[in-house]
């Protein structure tokens, strides 16, 4: 058995590749709920079910795709162009403690909710770009390698998080809980459905989306962050100048994240915890690969995890299989959107 | 003389290609046969069937008289077929020893014997005059010496037969001259050889036999001493080549002027001190052995490396800054010294290949959107006026033949109408007509009044192009001859760094030609 690349990977192919991946994700999922003793398609009914069946659980999937949204762009737009920011996590975090932190300012409670509302905005962008130009720049400086930098900076992250949230940020009426003060009123995301948790966060990220799309596929900046990225040598040979795309690129994936963090503290929580996201920054790699780094399909890869976690929650108080199979879902279905991407570029023969 | 390999009546079709048509083809022990062909007439087909890769759809393969089970490699191996391939198929982060005697050995045997393997390597290094340090690491090593690594490779799996896929295509001069001479002592030796070239002076100086191959036929048999560079030209591309002929010249203003520029190598030789003037309406040939400087040289004048001293003046001016969009709206063309990595990103379209260096022009772009109907539109003027085969405007460049690219690269900076062209290692890899079709781009570029800077290792190349001719060593520039008075003993001399001849010539020159 060999593999021979594809001469002309066929876009159907291309389409077809996550759809694929999905699949058999969850077959293999499926082995194992039944393994745990389940009916396999009741478990799937359930999650379905779960996840969309009622008001409630349809507005918490979008809730919870809203972050996956973001940190999956953050992720997309950094591989393009072969950044492999890895910090996205570190950069949701202290997006969200930027907010909060900006928040005790006392001028910005009497703001007009809407300027009040974009400035935070701004800020969690700008605390995640901060987070991410340091690698980047000991890369460019030192050639520093900022798989290991990005990911690293993720624990320091969240432990100043934990050390402002314990300490000059702790709010004095939780009755000692480590949360930092509230967000101020004005600066709280306006719902989309009464008595939901779903926000105009959403709205947001799916703007970004479209945005990202559009820079991407129409820009000059777009086309050169791709041949940055595919070829550092022909690119500076045709006149990209790679550090200053890479910078921008940077600016972008640090500021999703970091924006990722803002929303969701002003949007669903209204203050800071360190359990404020169950990895949405490493779910974010995971939604960017099986959308195989296309803007627009990081919605659809956003929505796909977003209901297993939900669904899987409901499925698992009713059958007892541990929720921890949304988790191996969306891990094994890396693992397949893995082998399926190489699939659309080589072709098995005997 | 005994028959050591023996092809007969092989065909294979992909798809509704024909890529071998009953061709039939024997080596002798001792013998060095050339397999000559362009780039697509179906050689390296024809030795991945002889090797297992591919299966023939008709025919068959026999060693030493014994037919082989077609597609199985490790058959071919164990028959004592080895393969030089041209692209190398070494781990980089491997010794000399280890990459060698990967495979060699039966996976559960726990230790691998490493003394034995040495012993044996450096026997067959000796005996055969390839020099490598068996404890070095692959990736610290040059191109000549991998590729005396790849050869080592198959001579330790006990090969008598070994083919190389061009062999030289990656090797600078020297290098080849080096490896044909290792070739006749193998052969001397009793081992037997083929390989595959699309070079004429290579195969007349180092072949005992030729066989010709077009669109996958044998066209022609030739003992190597009866026939000449003409004939095999005529034979491999089925009609006469002839290179364009170059017309007087008409120089003009001095376009392109280097004062006493240092800079430092990046990722090549630095250079030293160099100077020189190219005037419009003229081309300056710039020859030299690989590694003296050209790469920098090449890389200064198209704007990727500002000079550390010294100044490069674009029309009697410094640019405003040296970078590539300064360079290329200063009217300079660039052509890169590598196709595949320089040249085209394999994963773009071919029109972002086509437009990325200009993107910023209001042609293409306008506040930073790309004018995507209007990039395609000037892609498609030049495939079409530069008739680049099998290419489409929305394809990944990838699929290109080393002959479009470059014509596609070719007509990216000419439609610009470029003043300045800088052409390094133009027609390196080309088949004879891609060749001629470079060549005559280069003098129409020159005939309408663009200087050209020709940085090249083909002689006969800079000879049949260049008005005047300087050599590059070790980062400095040699004084200027006319092509007229150039002859191989002169410019061997210059490229040796024996400048008092070339001295001498230059004096004489009328001033205003320097």
């Amino acid at each position: 058995m060999r593999f021979e690349r594809r001469e002309h990977p066929s876009t159907t192919l291309n389409l077809l590749a996550p759809l694929g991946a999905v699949l058999a994700a969850l077959i293999v999922a499926g082995l194992l709920i039944a393994i745990a003793g389940a009916n396999v398609f009741e478990a799937y009914g359930l999650i379905l079910k779960g996840a969309f069946g009622s008001r409630l659980g349809f507005s918490e999937t979008l809730t919870r795709a809203t972050p996956l949204i973001l940190t999956g762009l953050a992720a997309a737009v950094a591989f393009r162009a072969r950044l492999w920011n890895i910090g996205a996590e570190g950069q949701f975090y202290v997006g969200a403690l930027a907010v909060a932190a900006f928040g005790m300012i006392p001028a910005v409670a009497g703001l007009p909710a809407p300027l009040a509302i974009v400035l935070c905005l701004g800020v969690g962008a700008v605390a995640g770009m901060i987070l991410l130009l340091l690698p980047l720049g000991l890369r460019l400086k030192f050639g520093v390698d900022e798989v290991v930098t990005s990911l690293l900076l993720n624990f320091i992250a969240v432990l100043f998080v934990s050390m402002m949230i314990e300490g000059a940020m702790k709010d004095p009426l939780a009755f000692g809980w480590p949360q930092s003060v509230p967000v101020p009123d004005n600066a709280v995301l306006p719902k989309l459905m009464a008595r939901t948790r779903l926000h105009a966060g959403l709205l947001i990220a799916l703007a970004m989306a479209v945005a990202v799309w559009w820079l991407q596929a129409r820009t000059v900046f777009g086309m050169r962050a791709r041949a940055a990225g595919l070829s550092p040598r022909a690119a500076a040979f045709a006149g990209v100048p790679l550090g200053r795309t890479l910078v921008a690129v940077a600016c972008l994936s640090g500021g999703l994240a970091g924006l990722a963090g803002a929303i969701e503290v002003m949007g669903v929580k209204g203050y800071v915890t360190t359990d404020l996201s169950p990895s949405y920054g490493y779910s974010g790699i995971v939604i960017a690969m099986l959308a195989n780094l296309n803007p627009i399909g990081v919605i659809g890869a956003a929505l796909f995890s977003a209901v297993m976690f939900v669904g899987a929650d409901s499925m698992s108080r009713a059958l007892g299989i541990p929720s921890y199979i949304a988790d191996v879902t969306v891990a094994l279905s890396l693992l397949t959107m893995l082998v399926a991407l190489f699939l659309t570029q080589y072709r098995i023969s005997r | 003389m005994t028959r050591v390999l023996e092809l007969e009546h092989i065909t294979k079709r992909f798809g509704t290609v024909t890529a071998n048509e009953d061709v039939s083809l024997h080596l002798e022990q001792g013998e060095i046969v050339a397999l000559l062909g362009e780039n697509g007439a179906g050689k390296t087909t024809l030795m991945s069937i002889l090797f297992g890769h591919y299966t023939a759809d008709v025919g068959t393969v026999r060693v030493n008289g014994a037919e082989l089970p077609p597609g199985k490699s490790r058959a071919a191996i164990r028959a004592g077929v080895g393969m030089v391939h041209q692209h190398f198929a070494l781990a980089p982060n491997l010794s000399v020893l280890e990459n060698v005697m990967t495979g060699t050995e039966p996976l559960w045997k726990l230790r691998s014997d490493r003394a034995a393997g040495r012993a044996k390597l450096l026997e067959l290094s000796q005996r055969f005059g390839l020099a490598v340090d068996p404890e070095a690491r692959i990736a610290d090593l040059s191109v000549g010496e991998c590729q005396r690594v790849e050869i080592l490779k198959a001579l330790y799996n006990d090969a008598e037969v070994l083919i190389l896929d061009e062999p030289t295509a990656v090797l600078t001069a020297q290098e080849a001259e080096s490896l044909f001479a290792t070739l006749r002592e193998m052969a001397a030796k009793g081992l037997s050889l083929i390989f595959i070239s699309h070079k004429l002076h290579e195969v007349m100086s180092a072949s005992d036999r030729v066989v010709v191959l077009r669109a996958g036929k044998v066209v022609a048999e030739r003992a190597t001493k009866a026939t000449s560079k003409e004939e095999l030209a005529e034979l491999m591309v089925g009609r006469a080549v002839k290179r364009p002929e170059r017309p007087p010249a008409r120089p003009g203003a001095v376009l392109l002027e280097a004062v006493d520029v240092t800079l430092g190598g990046k990722g090549g030789a630095s250079l030293l001190g160099i100077s020189f003037k190219l005037h419009a309406g003229e081309t300056l040939g710039i020859i030299g052995v690989s590694g003296n400087g050209q790469t920098t040289l090449a890389g200064l004048v198209s704007g990727l490396y500002p000079p550390d001293g010294g100044a490069l003046l674009v029309k009697g001016q410094t640019p405003a800054r040296h970078d590539v969009p300064h360079a290329i709206a200063a009217g300079i063309g660039r052509i890169p010294e590598d196709r595949n990595v320089e040249g085209t990103i394999g994963d773009m379209s071919t029109w972002e290949n086509a437009v990325l260096e200009r993107i910023w022009s209001p042609e293409f772009s306008s506040r930073g959107v790309v004018k995507r109907a209007a990039s395609k539109a000037a892609t498609e003027a030049i495939l079409r006026d530069y008739d680049v085969r099998g290419a489409t405007v929305d394809g990944r460049i990838r699929l290109l033949s080393g002959g479009n690219m470059q014509k596609l690269i070719l007509g990216r900076v000419l439609t610009a109408g470029p003043d300045i062209l800088v052409a390094a290692q133009p027609s390196r890899g080309l088949d004879e007509g891609a060749i001629a079709g470079v060549h005559e781009r280069l003098l129409d570029a020159r005939g309408r009044g663009a200087g050209v800077l020709l940085i090249s290792e083909d002689l006969d190349e800079v000879i049949a192009l260049s008005d005047r001719i300087r050599a590059i060593v070790g980062g400095r520039l040699s004084p200027a001859i006319p092509a007229e008075r150039a002859n191989a003993q002169l410019l061997g001399l210059m490229m040796a760094g024996d400048w008092s001849a070339a001295e001498q010539i230059e004096a004489e020159a009328p001033p205003h030609e320097i």
